[in-house]
């Protein structure tokens, strides 16, 4: 019993050393595609309860910037792991970019509209001929996709950063995502009731979003770093999904750092809606898998809208690791 | 009846208890309670309406308060929207050029202390060179008027709030309150003014016309509300951003509908709609989870489409009223309890003489007449019960005296009495048979004196062989002095009777004896005669007495009437006739006094003559004891109950003849 007692002490006292004195720590680093807020807080979580480190990373989280996209500077080479939508990805990927997607974080699509039933929309029809604020860019796939399913014709109307045009009734429907901006519309005094929502994934246009890329040479010359990357990722995420509190107080401190101003009602919406958006549908133990039939839909809606010209091939385009840890 | 009695045992024993419980007990409880009553009732009312005083007292102030503080707010953002509209006005009026626009706007942010910055935004540039939009910006930096093209930034300005908003509504607007970049972290907000020009008998949107102000004067307006310690005035936008409030934190980046989440709290919810819908209101308020309650006034700011709420602290406005609610409890407790103590006093003033006397009236009842009773300490009710009390003990006590002395004396009179009859008693013939060898008669009598001793009387004697003298007698009067003269009589009678002196004679000489110094004026009725018991002859004289009865073997029986003299005793010089009857053997004579034929029964009616002759005659053929008795039978059979009210007497001579 003592001796038993005595070894286990003995090896808490001494692996830290044992670990870092035989595996040195490979330096790394990840660029989230927006500045720190509960969207990336598995990242965050990870990132202070030494999860990286553990997986023998010294990882350095970039500041997101809106001016800056991920993706960009991935190819550029200034980051080792970034985080992107599905559909950006994928046309990154395709116009010859040799990028890939190592995990799928967010597996639904919070991308949205939202109307006023105040402006008579409750059904997809009634949008005929309103005035819908959109995002620029990946932000207008699915948005285009749908009114062109439904046949509508609307006025677009670009959408900037906050919803004010569509709460002074500027703009009849304008984009959201669910975690963020139908949160902020809520918080600014319209009761849910009095709102039409219209979710693309219950439109059959679910585009899965965040996802963690690399490139291809990266995870060539070091597959062990990508998927100890990932493992750490996922296992924040788990960990910030069973310990909302303790993660929603890393990520407002990561916010403080950046000197932004940091809301935590609003955090613990997003990490709710993110917990959501990541788990809805996984089967056990495939967290961060990107199911390939979506894959396929996204190629299929982004070849359509002439975005990309050839579908990316799913087998080379997302690399699990969880394979090769099975292997 | 049994069955309900049985089913409710409480409330019967409550009202058995509540009965049972002492005067002191019901009078405190019953008036502590129902004063008590009266109390809370006038304290409650009290309460609610000096709250409801005060309550609108605060509702006017805190009306004023906010709409004061609203005014000064919305005065200079009306001026300050003036000079944009102003521009705008100009722009769609007049013809310009690059530099005259510039110089104006110089101007504008130069001469306008509250304008920080100010620009004319064009939707696409109206000057030779420019292809995409022109926007020339002026504005204060550290004293001095700078200069930005904000065409010229990254991603323009047709994608900003300033912008877009205005254009798209085609009305001006201020925006959200917003911070400025960099290290000076200014609040501010913008005023934004659509500008239109016709173009083909269109209206066609040129650009928009803006103002920047510093919200740091607003801050302070509302910052300066305070009322009392903790209460304090909150602005939100029209997005019911905090733009001011206690807590720095939740300022420019909390909603009011984001510290409702927080907190749970649906009722904050609904009052920063009621806020942003223009409306203006007051309200009590506490927030979930914190200690104070406020009353919340709420306001809008109509040209910016925010919103003025001020917090009056509840606690602190009613700490007075509070207060004095607690002195005015106090005291009513205080009164309360002197009022039961008061009547404690008066209570046990009450009750101590009762108990006292409860346990007196105990002694007394058991005949302790000595008991102690405490002398009446006051003039009240029950000082005079006591005194009466008192005096009713002390009459009792000589009334029981004077009770037991005269009933010593009444026994020894008693006593005496006693004598008195069984002297009398003795004085009367009283062995029957009399005269045992005599069989030519038969002779029986009988006496009860009404009292002790009566005034009735009967005698037989022989005055010689041949002869019986009978005599019956009834004194006027009864008792003592009646038995007494009664006695005087019978001797006078049976002195007077001798051979040869005939019954008249002889009531002729006693009534001259009795009436001879007859002060008392007493006098008797005699009947006397004489048989000869050879012959039958009977010679009598009756001196106002009742009429004799000759009962007849086989025959009715008839009354002796004779001279009836006057009573004995009444006048000295009346004298009696002779009589003279012939008793054939047989044949008997019956004598009695009138307390034989005036017996009354409960009917107050006589045992009369009549009813004396009719029953007389069911013992025909008796023996003169059995006739005696069985008359003495039926007259008590007829008078029951009734006590007797007068002597009686009966006598019988039965006349056999002579072998």
């Amino acid at each position: 019993m003592l001796r038993a007692g005595l070894c286990v002490f003995f090896c808490i006292l001494f692996f830290p050393f044992v670990a870092a004195a035989e595996i040195p720590l490979k330096k790394a680093s990840f660029l989230p595609q927006w500045s720190p807020q509960a969207q990336f807080a598995g990242y965050y979580v990870a990132y202070e309860k030494g999860f990286y480190k553990n997986h023998g990373i010294d990882l350095t989280i970039l500041q997101g910037d809106p001016d800056r996209p991920p993706l960009l500077l991935l190819t550029e080479g200034k980051t080792d792991f970034a985080s992107s939508w599905l559909s950006t990805g994928l046309r990154w990927r395709s116009s010859g970019h040799k990028i890939i997607n190592v995990c799928q974080m967010v597996q639904r699509s919070a991308l949205m509209l939202v109307a006023k039933k105040s402006h008579h929309i409750t059904t997809p029809r009634d949008m005929e001929g309103k005035k819908v604020s959109l995002w620029g860019d990946e932000f207008q796939i699915q948005p285009r996709a749908f009114f062109k399913k439904y046949d509508l014709n609307v006025k677009i109307v670009p959408q900037s950063f906050s919803v004010n045009l569509f709460l002074r009734d500027g703009v009849d429907v304008a984009s959201a995502t669910w975690y963020n901006e139908y949160h902020t519309i809520i918080n600014s005094g319209i009761n849910p009731d009095e709102l039409t929502t219209f979710f693309f994934h219950e439109h059959d246009l679910n585009f899965p979003e965040d996802g963690i890329y690399t490139l291809e040479e990266s995870f060539k010359r070091d597959p062990s770093l990508v998927c100890a990357f990932v493992k750490a990722s996922i296992e924040g995420w788990v960990y910030a999904f069973s310990h909302l509190e303790e993660a929603l107080d890393i990520v407002l401190r990561f916010i403080q750092q950046a000197k932004l101003p940091a809301n935590r009602t609003h955090q613990k919406w997003m990490l709710n809606r993110m917990k959501e958006l990541t788990s809805f549908s996984d089967p056990p133990g495939s967290m961060g898998m990107l199911q390939q039939a979506d894959c396929q839909k996204v190629s299929l809606v982004l070849k359509e809208s002439g975005l990309i010209e050839r579908k990316p091939d799913y087998e080379s385009f997302f690399v699990w690791c969880g394979k090769d840890v099975e292997k | 009846m049994r069955e309900s009695r049985t089913m409710n045992p409480f409330s019967c024993g409550a009202a058995r208890m509540w009965r049972n419980r002492g005067i002191a007990f019901k009078l405190i409880l019953s008036a502590s309670v129902s004063s008590g009553l009266i109390f809370l009732l006038i304290f409650g009312l009290h309460y609610y309406s000096s709250l409801k005083i005060i309550v609108k007292d605060i509702e006017a102030n805190a009306q004023s308060l906010a709409l004061s503080k609203a005014n000064t707010i919305e005065a200079v953002l009306s001026s300050t929207q003036k000079i944009p509209e102003t521009l705008a006005c100009f722009l769609e009026n007049a013809s310009y050029n690059k530099e005259e626009i510039l110089s104006l706007l110089r101007e504008i942010v130069e001469k306008n202390p509250e304008i920080c910055g100010s620009t004319v935004a064009f939707e696409a540039s109206p000057f030779e060179g420019k292809s995409y939009g022109f926007a020339p910006f002026f504005y204060k930096d550290n004293e001095k008027i700078a200069f930005s093209d904000l065409s010229q930034e990254s991603d323009g300005y047709f994608n900003t709030d300033w912008y877009q908003i205005p254009k798209e509504l085609g009305r001006p607007q201020w925006s959200e309150p917003y911070y400025t970049g960099g290290g000076s972290k200014i609040l501010m907000a913008t005023y934004s003014v659509p500008f239109y020009r016709a173009v083909k008998g269109e209206s066609q949107f040129m650009g928009v016309v803006t103002a920047d102000i510093s919200l740091e004067w607003l801050q302070n307006v509302v910052a300066s509300i305070k009322v009392l310690q903790t209460g304090y005035g909150i602005l939100i936008s029209k997005n019911g951003t905090l733009v001011t409030h206690p807590l720095k934190e939740v300022i420019m980046n909390e909603t009011l509908f984001g510290l409702a989440e927080e907190r749970g709290d649906a009722k904050l919810r609904e009052i920063g709609r009621k806020m942003l819908r223009g409306e203006s209101g007051f309200v009590p308020f506490q927030s979930r989870g914190a200690e104070e309650r406020y009353w919340v006034y709420y306001t809008p700011i109509r040209s910016s489409g925010w919103a003025l709420a001020v917090l009056f602290p509840r606690n602190e406005l009613l700490a007075d009223i509070n207060r004095l609610t607690w002195i005015v409890a106090i005291l009513g407790i205080i009164g309360l309890s002197l009022l039961s103590i008061g009547l404690t006093i008066v209570a046990r003033s009450i009750t101590k003489p009762l108990t006292t006397m409860a346990g007196a009236t105990q002694e007394i009842a058991r005949g302790n007449l000595d008991v102690d009773l405490p002398l009446p300490r006051s003039g009240d009710e029950a000082g005079v019960l006591l005194s009466a009390f008192r005096s009713m003990k002390e009459s009792l006590r000589d009334y029981i005296q004077r009770l037991t002395e005269t009933t010593a004396s009444k026994e020894r009179i008693e006593s005496e009495l006693k004598i008195a009859h069984d002297i009398q008693m003795s004085i009367l013939p009283k062995i029957f048979p009399p005269f045992p060898d005599r069989e030519e008669f038969d002779i029986y009598a009988m006496i009860h004196p009404a009292r002790e001793v009566g005034g009735d009387f009967y005698d037989f004697f022989l005055i010689d062989h041949d002869h019986l003298c009978f005599v019956i007698g009834d004194v006027s009067g009864k008792g003592v002095p009646a038995s007494l003269f009664m006695a005087v009589t019978k001797t006078l009678i049976k002195a007077t009777s001798s051979k040869g002196v005939a019954p008249g004679e002889i009531l002729t000489r006693v009534n001259r004896e009795l009436s001879q110094g007859n002060e008392a004026s007493m006098f008797a009725t005699i009947f006397c005669g004489i048989l000869d018991t050879s012959t039958g002859e009977t010679l009598y004289a009756n001196g106002g007495h009742n009429y004799p009865l000759i009962l007849r073997e086989g025959k009715e029986a008839i009354w002796l009437k004779g001279d009836n003299g006057l009573v004995v005793g009444g006048m000295e010089n009346a004298t009696y006739q002779t009589g003279q009857t012939i008793l054939h053997p047989g044949e008997s004579i019956f004598l009695y006094t009138d307390g034989v034929t005036e017996a009354m029964n409960e009917k107050e009616e006589f045992f009369s003559d009549n009813r004396l002759r009719t029953k007389i005659s069911l013992f025909e053929g008796h023996p003169p004891k059995e006739v005696i008795s069985g008359m003495a039978e039926e007259i008590a059979r007829f008078s029951q109950n009734m006590p007797q009210a007068d002597d009686m007497a009966m006598m019988m001579i039965r006349f056999f003849g002579k072998g």
